[in-house]
């Protein structure tokens, strides 16, 4: 690329304003998870400093464990997340196949009428989803999330999946087909195992959404035994406001899991993001 | 969705088989609550029965006193929050993009990775540790700015009717900044260096390469994330609640749609909760976000010119 511009002070300026921004970036979820260790005393005497034998205390997260459930939370939201991820996935690929691979009168007015979901969100239908829900007695129920989530998360994924399956060449499915494999052995056994990459970058973006979601834990299954980690965490810190221990344990473990994820899958991430979804 | 070709009568089973699951769950758990949202909002409730009122719930949100200002408020706000997100996150992911796209940059992936962070946060997560740090109580905002100087500057911001929507704006921006240099930073990636050394061999070189090659190139995608932001931002919700409470406090200086659809609908406090009059907000913004869209993908987006590698 160009090369007369790149003197030592333009890098050191790139540096510096890159971390000026990464410190920005990251300083709130520091200043959070380092005081969640600590004493009372020393969160409000130095709170920029780091946890040491004289300041460290796991009070916060005593206080977390006795009195929120969030070990049910947790299973909740794990609960729901992989099993509305695995509908979208399985769902959305077997939609994106059909659409990509059949030409069949409609294909094209039945992709626009699932690529609709994409702009319009799906949270401004909560009223009569509500209604629904209370007429069917999924309120309150792990099942009400995991159909909601399942619809938000369709859109996005055929639109990317039939993309990628587009790319899949015709010959290996012909061979299949003349080898006599029915239409949905092709599908399962030729087509999803060459789209996998598509599928990982798709997962994530479906998951993330999920998990951090607030709007529809609040409003379909606020109840104790069905609540979220995010709706969890709401809760707990809006009753423990004055307990500083507390709220800072329970908003690192609500970082923490999310962030280890993150750190496992952000090649993962990036490299979806970067893959020409703009184009 | 099957259909017969005169060649092979046969019904081709396996497509609608293919696509069932996926259109039937989305139609009845997306599309078919979505029509009835904007049905229920020509209704009203009397003794326990629908009751078709037409455009009255409209009329009452528009133009009732009891009503009109808290929907005009909020709409007022939202449009005050995009205004934010447009001026402080685009440059901003523009600017970091930039100076990523950079080849020889080191630490390009460390960069990424981190400043990406805040983005998979949930706006929960966000708002609390904001409210905290900006906290007077704690100290640690006004204890930062001492260290510069400029502690007589620190106010509690988000107690502040004048700057709360602002400062819970730029705390969204702060979450959400990772998407725009993502995607701005993809579209920079995907230009070839033969157009780049073309324009080097014609002199253009540094800021000027940057504003007469790369900018115009990047258009398109500063347009999808322009409207991704409007759809966000005119439906967003969680941050305002966790951090200020339904009521969107103070005196709500920072109630948007979203904060102002779950009061009605769901009631808050002593007020009753309203599923018509929720149904007509939801379908209000409903309507803004379509005309955002419109304005996008027929105004906009074809006057952007794509260009082909």
């Amino acid at each position: 690329m160009s090369t007369a511009r790149h003197s030592p002070a333009h890098s050191i300026a790139a540096h510096a304003i890159l971390i000026a921004y990464t410190v920005i970036a990251l300083f709130p979820v520091v200043v959070i998870v380092i005081n969640a260790f600590k004493s009372r005393k020393a969160i409000f005497r130095a709170p920029l400093s780091l946890p040491d034998a004289d300041s460290f205390s796991l009070i916060g997260f005593e206080t977390v464990l006795k009195q929120g459930d969030f070990l049910l939370y947790f299973q909740n939201s794990l609960i729901v997340t992989i099993v509305s991820l695995f509908l979208v996935l399985l769902f959305g690929a077997m939609a994106a196949f059909a659409l990509s691979e059949y030409r069949f009168r409609g294909n094209t007015l039945m992709g626009l009428y699932l690529a609709l979901g994409i702009m319009i969100p799906i949270r401004l239908g909560t009223v009569a989803i509500l209604q629904m829900m209370v007429a069917s007695n999924l309120v309150n129920t792990r099942t009400a999330l995991i159909l909601v989530y399942t619809a938000q998360g369709l859109p996005l994924a055929v639109f990317i999946l039939s993309e990628f399956m587009r790319q899949v060449s015709d010959d290996l499915k012909n061979a299949g087909r003349i080898d006599g494999l029915s239409e949905y052995r092709i599908f399962f056994r030729l087509v999803l195992p060459l789209v996998r990459p598509a599928m990982a970058t798709v997962a994530v973006f479906t998951m993330i959404p999920i998990w951090n979601d607030l709007w529809f834990p609040l409003i379909l299954a606020p109840a104790e035994e069905t609540k979220t980690v995010t709706l969890g965490a709401q809760v707990f810190i809006g009753q423990f406001v004055t307990n500083w221990n507390a709220v800072l344990a329970a908003l690192s473990l609500a970082i923490l899991p999310v962030l280890i994820l993150y750190l496992i899958f952000s090649r993962q991430l990036i490299r979806g993001i970067t893959s020409g979804a703009v184009k | 969705m099957a259909a017969e070709q005169p060649k092979r009568p046969a019904i081709r089973w396996h497509i609608a088989v293919f696509l069932a699951p996926a259109v039937l769950v989305y139609t009845a758990v997306m599309i078919l609550p979505l029509f009835n949202t904007l049905k229920l909002s020509l209704y009203t409730d009397v003794a326990n029965s629908q009751v078709f009122i037409g455009l009255d719930n409209f009329r009452l949100l528009f133009g009732d006193p009891r009503w009109a200002g808290q929907f005009w408020n909020a709409l007022g706000n939202n449009v005050w929050f995009f205004v934010i997100h447009m001026l402080v996150q685009n440059p901003i992911g523009i600017l970091l993009a930039a100076l990523l796209s950079n080849p020889r940059l080191r630490m390009r992936a460390f960069y990424r990775t981190a400043i990406f962070i805040p983005t998979i946060l949930s706006f929960v997560i966000a708002g609390f540790a904001w409210k905290l740090i900006l906290s007077p109580l704690w100290g640690v905002a006004p204890n930062l700015l001492d260290l510069v100087g400029l502690k007589s500057l620190f106010q509690p911001w988000l107690g502040k009717e004048a700057y709360a929507l602002t400062t819970l704006a730029l705390i969204s921006v702060w979450q959400f900044v990772g998407i725009p240099m993502m995607l701005i930073y993809a579209a920079l990636l995907s230009i070839p260096d033969e157009l780049l050394e073309a324009a080097e061999c014609d002199g253009v070189t540094g800021m000027a390469q940057f504003w007469k090659i790369k900018l115009p190139l990047v258009l398109p995608a500063i347009g999808i994330i322009s409207i991704l932001t409007f759809v966000g931002n005119f439906n967003a919700f969680d941050l305002i609640y966790s951090t200020q409470g339904a009521l969107a406090g103070p005196d709500f200086s920072t109630d948007i749609l979203g904060t102002f659809l779950y009061r009605t609908f769901f009631g808050f406090q002593l007020q009753l909760g309203d599923p018509n009059l929720g149904a007509a907000i939801a379908t209000a913004m409903f309507a803004i976000i379509l005309i955002g869209v419109s304005i996008y993908l027929f105004g906009i987006q074809r006057r952007l010119r794509r260009y082909q590698f």
